[in-house]
């Protein structure tokens, strides 16, 4: 274990802002793309769905 | 078990839909396995001090960012040799992940970079080659998106996609051809690793979890473009209805 504390976790010796830049940016565009993923997942559905209820009249 | 059962899009979409929690929660388990090592594992460098911690996800991202674009040509290319439906919808698939984890490596190199070398950016080979992948990628996606015949769309784009697969080895030896600025790799198959073992293995641990998510991700986008594609099909009909 590298740390005493939790602040000196957090400061990272200087560099937080550059290390928690980073994984902070990578963590929102995952998530991001998750999002995006089930919600075009949805809209695709209901799409399709309702293309086929129009086909069928 | 024939395997050529897995090439038709009713099987695989099927196949695939089981699949996906296991990619998932496994990328999900190995993450934080891998930032543990990588947070409380790994020691301070004796040269970058905290500021190397960014490896752990600069560098599997930019293993990703090749890797992709090399599995989304391999796609393309037994696309445009066998038409065969399925390859196409996974290059698809593939191309937006790809453009993520390209983003993600500019970006943590950005971070890096800043207080090594003093830049954000430079002009180097590593870091131009690189923001060209993001922008075959992006232009990868806009051709597809603008091309409505869905036929004519998948062979233009794989066909743009193979045409910028020169860029990959370009990237990987980029260091070792020119004078960059970026450092050689730390990695290769020829030597042993130029780093610590606990820092390797978080590294490892971490482009694994990288890759089973990509892995899950692309199986959802290839499952809906599946659906979409095969909407007038029996068995994707019976699909929308029961939803």
């Amino acid at each position: 274990m590298e740390w005493a504390s939790w602040s000196e976790f957090w400061h990272m010796a200087g560099y937080g802002l550059y290390v928690w830049g980073s994984y902070a940016v990578t963590l929102a565009a995952i998530l991001i793309e998750v999002i995006l993923l089930k919600r075009a997942g949805t809209d695709t559905r209901r799409r399709l769905k309702r293309m086929q209820q129009w086909e069928e009249q | 078990m024939n395997l050529y059962t897995y090439a038709s899009p009713a099987n695989f979409y099927h196949l695939a839909g089981k699949l996906i929690p296991w990619f998932a929660w496994s990328a999900g388990l190995l993450t934080v396995w891998g930032l543990y090592i990588s947070f409380f594992l790994a020691p301070t460098d004796f040269q970058q001090s905290e500021a190397y911690r960014i490896i752990f996800i600069h560098v599997p991202a930019a293993w990703m960012s090749m890797f992709i674009y090399l599995v989304m040509a391999f796609w393309g290319a037994i696309g445009l040799a066998f038409n065969t439906r399925l390859s196409f919808m996974m290059a698809r698939a593939l191309a937006p992940t790809g453009a993520l984890f390209t983003f993600i490596a500019l970006w943590t190199g950005a971070l890096w970079g800043k207080p090594m070398w003093g830049a954000w950016w430079v002009w180097d080979a590593r870091l131009t080659s690189e923001l060209i992948l993001l922008f075959l990628y992006v232009g990868i996606i806009a051709l597809w998106a603008a091309i409505d015949d869905v036929k004519r769309g998948d062979r233009a784009g794989s066909l743009l996609t193979l045409i910028g697969v020169i860029n990959v080895p370009i990237i990987y030896f980029s260091v070792k051809w020119w004078n960059t600025l970026h450092q050689g790799s730390s990695i290769n198959l020829t030597k042993a690793p130029s780093m610590a073992a606990i820092m390797l293995q978080g590294m490892l641990v971490m482009a694994i979890a990288a890759w089973l998510y990509t892995i899950a991700v692309t199986l959802v986008r290839v499952r809906r473009i599946i659906l979409e594609r095969e909407r007038h099909t029996d068995w994707a009909k019976a699909i929308l209805e029961a939803k």
